[in-house]
């Protein structure tokens, strides 16, 4: 368990999905993959849990119920992203004009 | 956070995808090999202990690897604006180094051996970089990591630094873009220069939205349109000035002919709403976006979309039309306040600066730190106000920055430049409305005592300026007053001068009389040289000028030369043509003819109302200027 900066890159320790941190209550939060907690480091060979196996998609949003935690999945994986046992929702996407 | 994982998600996601094209010489890549060559070139920029990468050149494939590849090494990226002198350029370059410095062949010609620069040709950097193998360079992660530095076009003389932090840079694609948005077969046009901030978003939003970019690096409106035409463009962006040869360039086709254009966004100036309007018509497929944003705020904050440009354009009242030229409404994440010069926050409607605050607003300048405040409002200088509904309007600079073209430039330059001629004792310069460039400079000149403030006069001191500065600080207009409007504390009201130069001078009362005159070239430099009206048409049989047409501020009079039998009679004189015109201020006019050098009488009023001043031309004619005695403050 780790607290959670806004910028901060974390790895499955099961599949290969990453994420950034884009915001982050306050205080120490469980983030897992594949239901086992993410980390800096390389994978500790931990099994895919299969309740937490609907897998992640690069580019998406997941976001907790009360929206304080919003993480950016930058390369995608079997796993699927949890706080503890309550499930990442994936976040809708914006329809914005393009401006630049 | 860092630019290079917006380019490692593209690889990652679509990296067969073409990323960049340079039409130039035909050059693409794809995103899977640009994240290789960043890779390469990451290790190079880091071997060479370069403290800075400099970008010195035009758009080109070389520019989007050495953006990303200084993310991945860590080393701020510079990109410098090659239209500046050699002396410009000289200082800014003695400003970031060490660099490693990427150029075009003939500069690394001219720069090899200075000091303190690892100088690449475009070329050997791009063989360098491509050629390179996997490369496992770790990167930092640490959003407060510099990732840009933008040199601002230099408001007092020396440019600052902009610095833009890569959370600024992520935090404004994350909030604008949505990952792999765009489909394979989309490809946008970027014309901006890669030294402008909307160089730096639109490489970075095509790449995180998978678009292929294909690089203009010099913009004419003919390249732009034959280019788009055949690379079947989806997207653009384009600054006003661009938009307005664009659409000049179409003129007289019904259309664009160009269905594959989605959207094209316009920002960086003031659109004039003649021209968005023309654009509209000859683009009727296209999203139109315009978009507002600063150096300092990681480009876009405001945005007026597609919706808001179709519900203006069919808007039957006045109000709903003018939201044409709105710049929108915040981004998201993205808060605006308009604030008086206090500091307090101003009423819907009320003009004052803005101010903005969000995650992607730098608002820090190298070695002057930042000017955010604690709550973290950034003070744009941009001076505007809010409608109803929380459009934003921009109305000018809160420091009366001129911008010019999407180039902003200092009135106080421009004096200064001005008040080192020997005939001139006092100058002020300020922008006035452009449909070319937004805006475009002119100026009133207090001439020293026995100088004759004529127009030689004025084509000297254009002159003058332009062997100075850049042509584009060359004063469009300039005008001659007895003196320059000052405050008690000796703050010169620029806002006065700019008014006292949108004031029509004159509107046409009787309209097209036909003069018969003794002297036709006599005649000619009289109305044009001492009254101001400007030759539109001559005839010239026999290499002789017979007839000419002459306007003045929509006034307009037709000149010929008469036979001897003319000049009886009614025809002598035309002593019952009278000419009448409407102005707005005869006493400025009065000074202004006596600048020139006419020889005339003070204004008068007249019994009915009028304040008169008559002029007599060479024939003995008389021209009266006048207004409402009511009129005058």
């Amino acid at each position: 368990m780790a607290s959670l900066a806004a910028g901060k890159r974390l790895k499955s320790a099961v599949c290969t999905t990453e994420i950034m941190v884009i915001a982050a209550p306050d205080g120490d939060v469980n983030l897992c993959c594949g239901g086992t907690p993410m980390s800096d480091g390389d994978g500790n060979g931990a099994a895919l849990d299969p309740d937490f196996a609907d897998g992640t998609a690069i580019g998406k949003r997941y976001v907790n119920e009360d929206g304080s935690l919003e993480v950016l999945c930058v390369k995608a994986g079997e796993g699927s992203l949890a706080v503890g046992a309550d499930a990442l929702a994936v976040k809708d996407a914006k329809k914005l004009p393009k401006t630049d | 956070m860092n630019t290079m994982m917006l380019l490692e998600m593209a690889a990652g996601g679509f990296g067969h995808r073409v990323a960049f094209t340079d039409p130039a010489d035909g050059s693409s890549i794809t995103y899977q090999e640009l994240y290789d060559a960043a890779g390469a070139a990451a290790h190079e920029i880091r071997a060479s202990g370069a403290s800075r990468v400099a970008m010195l050149d035009v758009s080109n494939l070389a520019v989007p690897v050495a953006l990303f590849a200084s993310g991945w090494a860590g080393v701020p990226y510079v990109p410098i604006n090659y239209r500046l002198t050699a002396e410009e350029i000289d200082a800014l370059l003695g400003r970031v180094q060490p660099a490693y410095l990427i150029t075009d062949d003939e500069r690394l010609t001219s720069l090899a051996g200075r000091a303190g620069l690892e100088a690449r040709s475009r070329s050997s950097f791009l063989a360098m970089a491509r050629s390179g193998g996997d490369s496992h360079e770790q990167r930092s992660m640490d959003p407060d990591d510099v990732g840009v530095l933008l040199f601002t076009s230099g408001t007092t003389g020396v440019p600052k630094a902009a610095v833009l932090r890569h959370k600024h840079l992520v935090s404004y694609i994350l909030s604008s873009v949505e990952f792999m948005s765009a489909d394979e077969h989309e490809a946008a046009l970027v014309c901006v220069p890669p030294y402008h901030v909307a160089g730096i978003a639109s490489t970075l939003s095509s790449v995180y939205s998978g678009r292929r970019v294909v690089q203009l690096a010099n913009f004419s409106a003919d390249a732009w349109i034959e280019t788009a035409r055949r690379e079947h463009i989806s997207t653009a962006f384009v600054v006003p000035t661009m938009l307005s040869r664009i659409v000049a360039a179409l003129e007289g086709e019904r259309t664009a002919g160009m269905a594959h254009l989605q959207s094209l966004s316009y920002g960086g100036g003031k659109m004039p709403l003649a021209v968005i309007e023309k654009a509209m018509a000859l683009f009727p497929e296209t999203d139109f976006t315009n978009a507002y944003g600063l150096t300092e705020t990681s480009s876009t904050i405001t945005v007026l979309g597609p919706d808001a440009h179709r519900a203006a354009a069919a808007a039957e009242d006045d109000a709903g039309r003018r939201r044409l030229v709105s710049v929108g409404i915040p981004l998201p994440g993205i808060e605006i306040e308009i604030r008086d010069d206090e500091g307090g926050v101003l009423p819907t409607g009320e003009r004052g600066e803005i101010y903005v605050r969000g995650e992607q607003v730098s608002g820090e300048y190298e070695d002057r730190g930042s000017t955010v405040d604690a709550n973290g409002w950034f003070p744009t200088r941009d001076a505007g106000f809010k409608d109803d509904d929380g459009y934003l309007f921009l109305d000018g600079r809160a420091d009366d920055v001129i911008v010019r073209g999407g180039e902003n430039m200092s009135p106080g330059e421009i004096e200064d430049v001005l008040v080192a001629h020997e005939a001139v004792a006092d100058a002020a310069v300020v922008g006035v409305p452009s449909e070319e460039w937004g805006e475009a400079v002119a100026g009133v000149v207090v001439a020293k005592s026995g100088v004759a403030a004529n127009a030689a006069l004025v084509a000297e001191l254009q002159g003058w300026v332009k062997s100075h500065m850049r042509s584009s600080r060359v004063p469009e207009r300039l005008e001659f007053s007895d003196e320059l409007p000052y405050n008690e504390t000796g703050k010169l009201l620029r806002r006065v001068v700019k008014a006292r130069l949108l004031e029509p001078e004159t509107n046409v009362r009787a309209s097209y009389p036909l003069l018969y005159v003794e002297d036709i070239e006599r005649s000619l430099a009289f109305y044009c040289d001492q009254l101001g009206f400007t030759l539109t048409e001559r005839w010239d049989p026999n290499g002789r000028l017979a007839w000419c047409s002459l306007t003045m501020e929509g006034a307009q009079i037709m000149l010929q030369s008469a036979e001897p039998e003319d000049l009886t009679g009614l025809n002598k004189g035309n002593s019952d043509v009278a000419l009448f015109f409407l102005c707005a201020d005869v006493d400025s006019l009065y000074e202004k003819f006596r600048n020139r050098g006419a020889d005339i009488a003070a204004p008068t009023e007249a019994f009915y109302g009028m304040r008169q001043l008559t002029v007599d031309d060479p024939d003995g004619r008389r021209i009266c200027f006048e207004h409402p005695i009511a009129r005058k403050k």
